[in-house]
């Protein structure tokens, strides 16, 4: 197994660079495994952690039987016409992470996804986590800098085991002629807790993503946040669903979005069917330039001891907000930058040190163009 | 260290404060009572420069720079700082991070006067955010420390705040203004708006004015203005001619 990730050495400088901003630790230094795939090529597999296998898709397939069981289980295949043109392949490309119960990940896995030359790259992952195992996903999904126009369509599958733990934090960096459609599922049991963290500051011609996590177990927790700045462009519908199945259930849904010409739509859907479940939706969104937000949470209450709450705002910063700080001195650029990059700050519960330190590194890549 | 000299003001159109003058050497301090709705606070606006308070005619000179038309920011770094009496939260900066940027010379201080201040631990929660009346003002007077100003403007350093808090802020506001030290090597100057005058247990104010109807109607020994706004109200300073 190669110790770090030489296999991308034939990429420039500059998209090496787009790599690492997107969460990519080319020395492997805090990862403890790692997949990367350029268009439809798998370029590298690795892991490091006893009990927690990463696997090319296919060849997870054929080596576990029962893997079949997961395939488009938590995603229907019909879904729509990204599903089926995944599902219709015959080659799949993706990858397979596998946590053995008990085990756990002391550093995150990182899965690279990188469209290169390819007008579509598609993609099938299955994220396994087994009773009481512990996973820490990042994604970066990247398009070369070169790249004129393409797809990306990416299937993913997580199953979130009973007391078990899932982070997948994914960062993007695609371009202004790239569209995106992940269309993802989680299904967690019993104890089980799922975070899933996604930013987009760099620019994209449009995003369609709308994940679904499914509570099915008792006590079990889902936490979404997404931080996302809209550049002249871009199209980014954006969303993050929780039904809560089970007593003791809770979710919550936070989104901070600023638009600097951009359209950004952003859903929010917590469906509470049984009594004894909690779950909080909160969108902000600044409008620094002309563009659009749009806020849709929605919050659906089944019985009657289910307890959900919204709250969103769009508008711009408050005045009195830049004032103070440059009564403190800073002058109103800065003054205006510290605020946003305030507004960002969004810090996930329960997030791994090194994945939040890579958040604050994307959000801070892109302060300077606050 | 400040001369108002004619100064007018006026907000959305209608003029509020009138005529102001104001003199205000090195090391002294300052204390500013009048009735709600006089212009106390719009008079500290105006002489930090916030938007929105427009300077009809007269002028602010500090340090013998004339200021009236500097933007905020230029004033607060030549050294004007202000103790706000209700600042806005900030959602998600930190209090730490705030004062991070906002420190010169004293960065290497912000432990050290966190905890004689008593906000250590709001360091990492957000700026104002939740705060009770007595961190709000141990917030803001750890804030103007760190910031170090020359002349510091203090919109009731008092108001919500309770008796445990008021030493705290007292004895810290004291030492913003140099209290410590001889007024003859004093520097540090304050303009302060009260209502009570606990204040004054702390600080020992050399000048009193008591503003009306946004004209100044009485300048003298501000505990002998207390005491008469304590027995007569302000209906006295008001029908009073003498200035």
């Amino acid at each position: 197994m190669p110790a770090d990730v030489d296999d991308l050495k034939d990429l420039s400088e500059e998209d090496r660079n787009r790599l690492e901003l997107a969460g990519l630790d080319m020395g492997m230094g805090e990862r403890s495994g790692s997949f990367f795939q350029v268009d439809q090529e798998i370029r590298h597999v690795h892991s490091g952690t006893e009990g927690i296998e990463v696997l090319p898709i296919d060849e997870a397939l054929q080596r576990y039987e029962w893997l079949r069981d997961y395939y488009w289980n938590a995603v229907d295949k019909e879904k729509d016409r990204f599903t089926q043109y995944v599902a219709k392949q015959e080659v799949q490309r993706g990858f397979a992470i596998i946590a053995r119960k008990g085990a756990k990940a002391v550093y995150p896995l990182q899965a690279c996804l990188y469209l290169a030359d390819a007008k579509v790259q598609y993609v099938h992952n299955i994220v396994i986590a087994e009773e009481g195992a512990e996973l820490h996903l990042i994604s970066g999904c990247v398009s070369s800098s070169g790249t004129v126009a393409g797809a990306h369509i990416g299937v993913t599958e997580i199953y979130v085991g009973r007391n078990a733990r899932v982070t997948s934090t994914m960062i993007h960096n695609w371009s202004e002629s790239i569209s995106v459609y992940p269309r993802s599922a989680t299904v967690i049991e019993e104890g089980g807790i799922f975070l899933s963290n996604y930013v987009c500051m760099q620019p994209v011609r449009h995003i369609d993503m709308n994940p679904i996590a499914t509570l099915k177990g008792k006590d079990a927790v889902a936490r979404f946040s997404s931080i996302v700045v809209g550049l002249p462009g871009s199209e980014l519908d954006l969303g993050s669903r929780a039904v809560l199945k089970a007593p003791g259930c809770s979710a919550e849904i936070v989104s901070r979005m600023i638009t600097r010409g951009g359209t950004i739509i952003s859903r929010g859907e917590i469906r509470g069917e049984v009594a004894g479940t909690k779950g909080h939706i909160e969108c902000k969104g600044l409008i620094l330039e002309d563009g659009l937000i749009h806020a849709i949470p929605e919050i659906a209450g089944l019985v009657v001891d289910t307890e959900l709450s919204h709250e969103a705002a769009v508008g711009r910063i408050a005045r009195d907000e830049i004032e103070y700080l440059m009564s403190r001195g800073l002058d109103e650029e800065t003054a205006t930058a510290t605020i946003i990059r305030g507004f960002l700050d969004v810090k996930i519960r329960g997030l791994p040190e090194t994945l939040q330190r890579q958040i604050d590194a994307a959000i801070d890549a892109a302060e300077a163009g606050f | 260290m400040l001369e108002i000299t004619d100064l007018h003001v006026s907000i959305e159109g209608r003029e509020v404060l009138h005529d102001i003058n104001l003199v205000i050497r090195d090391g002294e301090t300052h204390v500013m009572m009048g009735p709600n709705g006089s212009g106390k606070t719009t008079l500290l606006r105006a002489i930090m420069g916030f938007g929105g308070y427009t300077v009809t005619s007269g002028s602010i000179v500090f340090n013998g720079e004339n200021v009236t038309e500097m933007p905020l920011h230029e004033r607060a770094k030549r050294g004007m700082g202000m103790l706000y009496q209700r600042p806005p939260t900030i959602a998600g900066l930190k209090l730490g991070k705030l004062l991070d940027v906002t420190a010169k010379e004293r960065a290497d201080q912000i432990p050290t006067l966190a905890t004689e201040l008593n906000m250590d631990r709001f360091l990492e929660r957000d700026v104002n955010a939740g705060f009770s009346g007595g961190e709000i003002k141990r917030s803001e007077v750890l804030q103007l420390l760190v910031q170090n100003p020359s002349f510091v403007m203090l919109d009731e350093p008092e108001s919500g705040v309770d008796l445990e808090n008021i030493s705290l802020i007292g004895n810290a506001t004291a030492r913003l203004l140099e209290k410590d030290q001889h007024i003859v090597h004093r520097t540090k100057s304050g303009l302060i708006i009260t209502h009570t005058g606990y204040i004054l247990d702390y600080i020992d104010a050399d000048f009193g004015h008591v503003l009306c109807d946004g004209v100044f109607k009485c300048h003298g020994n501000p505990r002998e203005i207390l005491k008469s706004i304590k027995t007569h109200g302000y209906q006295e300073c008001i029908a009073c001619q003498r200035m």
